[in-house]
Order: structure tokens, then sequence, then C-alpha cells
């Protein structure tokens, strides 16, 4: 394959991004008993379970209203409402989250106007709460569709009226993995609250072989937390990118004036330390023993590698809130940040890399709405010496021969993506041992004697 | 589990009701199919064409998904494995995108410098209404390569019209190169995607057989072979589902005739290959097709008979994309000893079915277009050993707890031809035989599992 350079803006060559009903599907998959619906043609959902699939490695269904032609010119209703219909005779769903395509979009089919007509159609005692979002394909990234996909399942179900008291806690992690929102999860009943953790696919996207094959995996949100969002005592949110129409946090302090507490990803000690002084202040405990010693290993690990990392240079890319999370980790180690890229573009994204560079380290080049045609061509004049991010910079890593350390989603060609470890002490420890033996199997690899010894 | 209503004739038991099963239809809404759409159909078909430039007309959604999915190898250029898009965004779906088509299109060339174009228009395209077809054509003209549109919208009908949708693309290359040097025993090779190198495996084949190969169609292939496939004999058409249209065309415009042939399992690889020196009428080369099997054979035989031996009994699934891949799958399997007690398929016609039904054992569920919750039903009614599969369907297995083999088109291992028979048993004998399977699933645990 011959070396990329970007020409003009008009072709994206290697996409850095999927599209927003693909994140629409990872949040639904987060709800208890639920599943997700694209109201458009056959492929889209295809595609995107393969490649939720790809990532994660479990059987993901994600229905489809199958578009034919007549569907596209007399509109998708009868279509939508026999998929709804079929959905719930197969699955007895407690959740159908259905999410709008490029195709049903441009037609004009209105789901917040016919999941209602649907819905009011409805009889018996129990029906599956229904969660319209519009996802067009082509507006923003699988990032803005998951983000707007979990606003629209706040906006819809959380119910209580009255305002926070008590110690209950929202949590919106973002796209982190499985493993990720378990440990998240550990943490919080470590400090001894209790939350709510909007999405949750830790089981249902990574769940433990069984006997028998249920196609609704057990986990998630339940919906019962989710209608009670509105008296916890604050939302601490993990992404730091968000606009108005996607940050359910922000919808909960109007509405239910529960304060919001925007936390960014936490990797690295820096931001790790930030969520787990919030977490002391809302429990009114101190910080667990545990994690106590988390962090001292962790800080014994850095003094013991520090040399091998200094003065290295990384190119970072992947959703908005990871870049920046990821950014101020390899600085805190020593590692310059040279090129930070996303696929999304906006709400703060360059603002949020230039401070999480500490002065006396040059800034990187930043890009946004960036494909791997860009982020080669800025690698590759960067001198980098790594890159950190998904399977898409496989060719770019190959190209230049430098190591690339997987982290984020889609792994695709690795197994264990949705076991990767980013956050917390934890995470940063095992993202720390893992960029530090790439390097060293490079310099074994690249040296002509070999060592046995570092 | 419940059998949704409209798809219980789509289902059959052998044994059972007479009366054949339906299919060809669109899927059901809400039944979780495993099939694509019109685009992925093109999409797949066009793929391995490597000196090409593939751009997809659409949001970014349907570019991304099929970035370099599939082990399609090339043994030269590979700008095949890279997703170009005009990544569509609300501005253009409002005032239309062809300049942008246009732009794109000229700067992509410019840099690659492809020996034709691909430009698929994909969902809204078509809604939008861009002019795809003459921004091709003014294209071509100012650059002076073939830039073809393959108008793929997914919803306009099954994955099966976007393969006919290719092969008219295709076909629209064909007839334009000069065919003086072709001999006249030539073929063109049909329906073989050189997934993991297989295209070579066969090629390597009909070579040794003294057999022309002008074009492969579409693994590793090139545009100016394209462009002179009709200066060939034969078409040897493999992948009937998605190549029996363009063969087809091949014989109405060029009176060039066509078999189907299968390169999966021993005896269908010969069948293939006596087919095709019968074809020729040729002894000296019927002679040397016989060598080749009996080497051939001889090779892979002592250790295919060491995993029959292990394997003896054990049950397989089936559920891939066409039908003539399934009857191979089942003559295969009883190659290793092993039955076939589920077979399935996204887009088997009615014959297709009926000659499943003919050479599967009593008690085999047929199914067309199935969804995970069938599936997933029947593997467990049926105690299978192992399913094979597409991706999707691996997840399903692994679940479940069974072996899993891919052969689908993103495998990573070459299945076709004899070679690719000792492979196909390899990697059945390794899954089925893995230690790991006493682990799961645990029975005397405490439920760690699922909600009924
Ligand atoms: S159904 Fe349409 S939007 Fe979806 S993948 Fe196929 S062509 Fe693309």
């Amino acid at each position: 394959m011959k070396l990329l350079t970007k020409l003009t803006p008009t072709a994206t060559q290697n996409a850095c991004k999927a599209c927003a009903p693909l994140g629409a599907c990872l949040a639904f998959r987060g709800i208890e008993a639920a599943i997700p619906l694209i109201h458009g043609s056959q492929g889209c959902a295809t595609y995107i379970r393969r490649y939720l699939i790809g990532h994660f490695r479990e059987p993901v269904d994600v229905a489809s209203s199958s578009f034919s032609e007549g569907s596209a010119i007399f509109g998708g209703k009868d279509n939508l409402f026999k998929a709804l219909s079929n959905v719930i005779s197969q699955y007895n769903p407690q959740f159908i989250g259905v999410a709008s395509s490029c195709l049903t979009e441009t037609i004009g089919d209105d789901l917040e106007r016919l999941v209602p007509e649907f819905e009011s159609q409805l009889t018996g005692d129990f029906h599956p709460a229904l969660v319209p979002v519009a996802t067009p394909s082509y507006a923003g990234t699988h990032d803005s569709g998951f983000h707007s996909a979990v606003h629209s399942i706040i906006d819809r179900l959380a119910i209580e009226p009255y305002p926070g008291f008590g110690r209950a806690v929202n949590i919106m992690p973002g796209i982190l993995s499985p493993a990720d929102i378990r440990y998240l999860k550990e943490i919080l009943e470590d400090f001894g609250l209790v939350y709510t953790m909007l999405p949750d696919y830790s089981d249902t996207l990574d769940a433990p072989a069984a006997s028998t094959y249920e196609p609704i995996p057990r986990g998630g949100t339940p919906i019962s937390s989710i209608a009670s969002m509105g008296r916890a005592a604050a939302t601490l949110v993990l992404s730091s990118t968000l606009s108005k129409q996607m940050d359910g946090g922000a919808l909960l302090e109007t509405r239910f004036g529960v304060p919001e507490i925007i936390v960014g990803a936490p990797i690295g000690i820096g931001k790790t330390d930030v969520l787990f002084n919030i977490l002391s202040d809302l429990s009114g405990r101190k910080i667990p023993p545990k994690y106590v010693a988390e962090r001292g290993r962790l800080i014994d690990s850095y003094v013991d590698a520090h040399k091998y990392l200094f003065g290295k240079k990384a190119v970072i890319y992947g959703e908005e809130g990871l870049v920046i999370g990821l950014t101020s980790f390899l600085a805190e180690i020593g590692v310059f940040p040279v090129v930070c890229a996303s696929g999304g573009k906006g709400n703060g994204f360059q603002a949020a890399i230039r401070n999480s560079i500490p002065a006396g380290i040059d800034q990187p080049t930043i890009l946004e709405g960036a494909d791997f045609s860009e982020i080669t061509a800025a690698a590759t004049t960067s001198g980098a010496d790594f890159l950190v991010g998904n399977s898409g910079g496989y060719g770019t890593s190959q190209r230049l021969g430098i190591p690339l350390i997987r982290v984020g989603f889609p792994v695709l060609d690795r197994t264990g993506g949705q076991r990767i470890l980013h956050v917390g002490y934890r995470g940063a420890q095992h993202l720390f041992d893992q960029i530090v033996n790439e390097l060293l199997r490079k310099l074994q690899d690249d040296s002509p004697v070999g060592y046995g010894h570092f | 589990m419940e059998i949704l209503k409209d798809r219980r004739n789509q289902i059959h038991r052998k044994g059972d009701e007479p009366g054949s099963i339906t299919c060809e239809k669109a899927s059901v809404a809400g039944s979780v199919s495993q099939r694509a759409c019109v685009f992925c159909g093109s999409r797949v078909v066009l793929y391995p064409v490597a000196d090409a430039l593939h751009l997809v007309h659409g949001p970014i959604g349907c570019a991304t998904y099929t970035w370099d999915i599939r082990g399609a190898l090339s043994s030269g250029p590979e700008l095949h494995r890279m997703s170009f898009s005009t990544d569509l965004n609300e501005m253009d779906v409002v005032y239309g995108a062809e300049q942008k088509l246009y732009h794109s299109l000229i700067e992509l060339i410019d840099a690659y410098k492809p020996k034709a174009a691909f430009v698929y228009s994909t969902c809204i395209v078509g809604l939008i209404g861009d002019d795809v077809v003459s921004i091709c054509k003014k294209v071509a003209a100012e650059k002076d390569i073939p830039v073809l549109p393959v108008e793929a919208p997914g919803f306009a009908g099954t994955k099966k019209d976007g393969y006919k949708i290719a092969c008219d693309a295709l076909l629209s290359l064909a007839g334009t190169a000069n065919t003086d040097t072709i001999s006249a025993k030539s073929i063109n090779i049909l329906g073989d995607f050189n997934i993991a190198g297989e295209t070579w495996v066969i090629r390597d084949y009909y070579q040794r057989m003294g057999v022309n190969v002008v074009a492969t169609v579409t693994g590793d292939g090139r545009v100016n072979d394209i462009q002179k496939m009709h200066g060939a004999t034969l078409n040897v058409v493999q992948c009937s589902g998605s190549m029996t249209h363009l063969a087809r065309s091949l014989k109405e415009k060029y009176n060039i005739p066509f078999i189907r042939v299968s390169y999966f399992g021993i005896e269908d690889t010969a069948a293939a290959l006596y087919d095709v020196a019968r074809f020729f009428g040729d002894d000296s080369m019927l002679a040397r097709t016989k060598e080749l099997v009996r080497q051939e054979t001889q090779a892979i035989m002592p250790e295919i008979r060491r995993y029959a031996r292990d394997l003896e009994g054990k049950k397989a699934a089936i559920y891939v994309g066409g039908a003539f891949k399934a009857f191979s799958l089942v003559r295969a399997l009883r190659t290793l000893g092993m039955g076939t007690v589920l077979v399935g398929t996204q887009t088997g016609n009615p014959e297709d079915y009926e000659q499943l039904r003919e050479i599967c054992d009593p008690g085999t569920i047929i199914v067309d277009d199935a969804n995970p919750l069938e599936l997933c039903s029947f593997l467990k009614e049926q105690r299978c050993d192992v399913f094979i599969g597409g991706v999707k369907e691996r997840a399903l297995a692994y679940k479940l707890g069974l072996g899993f083999c891919d052969h689908n088109h993103e495998r990573k291992e070459a299945l076709a031809g004899f070679i690719g028979m000792r492979n196909f048993a390899r990697e059945i004998h390794a899954t089925i035989m893995s230690p790991i399977w006493k682990f799961v699933p645990r029975d005397n645990c405490e439920d760690s599992g699922n909600p009924s």
C-alpha cells in the first residue's frame, strides 16, 4: 500500500470513526433486558452487529425495520410498527431503543411522533419502554450517537420529580470497555455509594459462558434506576466534550437540580485522583486502602521504568474523550504526545487537549474530523515512537514500523478488546506496563545483539 | 422458542411434511436477520479488484464497516484494502453532493492512479437525487479510465440484487481490451474471491492442467484482465449466487458457455477440474488432470484420515450465504465421517433447497434467512458439535459452547482446493477436539448465566 498523504479535504480515506446509529446501539445494549432496533434498511443493522461482534466477541442482536423500496417512498411507519411488534413477541424485552438511520431521517420519518403512536396502540398490562433517538448517519460519529442515546434515555425515563438528597450518584462512563465499567462499579461500591451507571454493558457485552443462550443477556442499567436518576446527589460525567443535546448530566441538572460534575475520562494518576477525591467527598469516606495501595504500586512502576519512556513521542487517536484522557496520562509519564486526533470534532476538543499538556512540553498537532490518511501523514513527520488507539491504526503502525498499543474501540484484530482496562489506577497500570514492554520489545527486535536484561 | 408466523414456511425438517420451502423473500421486519444489504452484495463482489478505486458515496458507516474486512489477497496492488468515502454530512444531504463526489474522484484518481473506479451509491444518495451516472461519465472522460457507477442503495432489494448490480458493472468493463493473444484453451475463473489466497490455489491447478486463465473474477482481480475476459473460451463459475448473472450475460453477449463448479472438498474440487478438462475434449489434458488429482489427494489423505478417526460420528450445523457452498460442505463433512443436522442459507432459491433436501440425512433442519433466535434453538435441539458459518454466527456458537469454523468471506484460512480440504479438516478437528469444551457448561456452579 502506498503512503497516504491528505490532499484536499474532500474524500475520507480510512475513517477514524463509525456512524451514529452504531453508538446508539452500543448505549442501548447497556440497559437491562434491552434490544436495539435500527429504523432503516437491513444492511446497517447487520454491519453494525458485525462490527460490535468483532470487538466484543459476543452475540449482539440488533433488530432492523428492514426497509424496502416501497417504504423508502411511502414512509416507514408500517415497517417500524411491524418490527416493534415482532421484536416484542420474539424477545419480550423491557426496553427497545429505536435509532434512526440516514435513510429514515432523509425521508422524514419522525420517530418522536411514530414511537408514541405505536405505544398508544399497545394493549395489555406490560409493555417495554420505548426510547427513540435521532441518529442520522450523516451527522456526528458513533461517539455522538452514543451520547445522544444516553440523553434520550434520560429524557424519556428519568421521571422522579423531586430534587437531590441521599448519597446515590449517577455516573455516565461514555464509551469505555466492559472491564472499565466493572472496575468503576467496584470503586463506587468500595466507597459505599449507591449509584446508577448509565449505560452499563459490563455484563451484557462481556457475558460469562453459560449453559443456555439467552438472546437478552443479564445485566444492564435497570429501568427503575434510570427512573430515579433525578433524585441523585450528583451526576458524574466521564466525558468532557459533550454538546448540550448530548449531555444527559446537564439535562438532569436543569430538570431536577442534580448537580453535574464533569470529570473527564479518569486515565492516569492525575485524573484518577480527581475522581477519587470527588467520590470521597460524595460518600464522606476516606479513599479505601486498596486503592491507596494500587496507586502506590503504580507510582513504584512509574519509577522503575521512567527512563524507557521519557521523551518518547506518541500519536493518540480515537473518540474525543478517550484521546483527552490518554493525552494527559502519557504526558504524566514523560511521553510527549505529538499528534492527538479524533474522527469527531468540536465541543472543546482542541482546548481540552491543550490543557492536558503541562508547560515545558511542545503542543501536539491536534486533528479534528481526521481520517487515517491525515493521521498517518502527521505521524510520519512527527517522528513518533508509538501509536495509541484502536485497530484502525494498524496500517499506519505497519507502514511506520512502530508499535501500536491497542486501546478503546474497536479492537478487531486482537482478542480481549472488551477486557482492556483504561481507567483508574489499575487501568493506568495496565496501559503503562503494556507501553513500556512494547518499547522494550522494539529495542530488542531492532538490536543486532539483543538484550537479555533491561 | 416461538417462530415468527411470517417465517414458518422458511423452515423445513427433512422427513416431515412435503411441500417446498419458502425463500427469496425480503427479511421480516424486526427479525434479526443475518443478511446484509444491496450495497453489501455489490461491495463483496467487486471488493477484490485490487487495482481499482472503490469509493463509497454516502455517509461514513457503510465505508467504515467494509474497510479491509475480508481476506481477499492481491499478488500486486492493494488499493482495494483502503476505505474511501465521500462521508456525506448534513449539508450534502440538503444541497446534494455531486460536486463533492466529483472532487473526491478527481483527487483520489490523481493520487492513486487506479486502472478504474467503482462508485457505490448507498441508501440516501438515491433519495437526494445525485446524478451519479453523469458524474462518473464526466470523470471517466477527464481522466481516461473507466469510472463505473454501482447504484446499490441498501433498501432496493436484497444482497442478491447487489450481486447483479456488481455483475453489470463488470460486464461493462468486458469487451474493452484486445484479446488476440488468448489461446483457445482458456477460461475465466468466476466467483472466487481469493480469500486467504484461494484463487492462487485454483489457478495453479488449471495451469498444471494446461488451461490458460484469462481473468480471475474477482479474486486477485485486475481491471485489464476483466476488460479482456470476453476472449476466454469457457467461464467456470464457483460462487453461483454472485456470478451466475455475469456468466449468463457473457453467454448472451459473447456466446461463452459456462459451467458451475465448487472447489470445496475433495470430490467437488476433482469434479470441477474434470469438468473443465472434459469440456476441452483434450485427452492429454484429462490425463494431466487425473495425475494432478491423484497427487494432490495422496498428499492430503493420510492427515485427513487421522482427523477422521477422531471426528467419526460428530455432528455439524451449516449456515452460509449461498447454497452451492452448503452442498459442498455436506459432502466434505462426510469425508470426515461427520453428519450434518442443520443447514441454512441467506439466499438460497427453490431448486437449491430441493437439492439440499435430497442430499441431507433425514431429520436435518433446512432453513432460509434464519435469525439468531432460531439458529440457537436448532443448534441446541440438534446437539451439534460444530457450527460452520460467518463471524456473526461465531459469537453464537461460542456462547453455546460449540466448536466453530468460519466459512465466510472473512475467514483467514484457505479452504478451497485439495489443500483447502486439508485446512478445513485441520480446523474442524482443532475446534472439536480442543480440551476447553469440558469446562462449558458448568452445571454444578451457582447460576452465573442469564435470566429466563
Ligand atoms: S443499508 Fe444503506 S446505509 Fe446501511 S449499510 Fe447498507 S447501504 Fe449503507
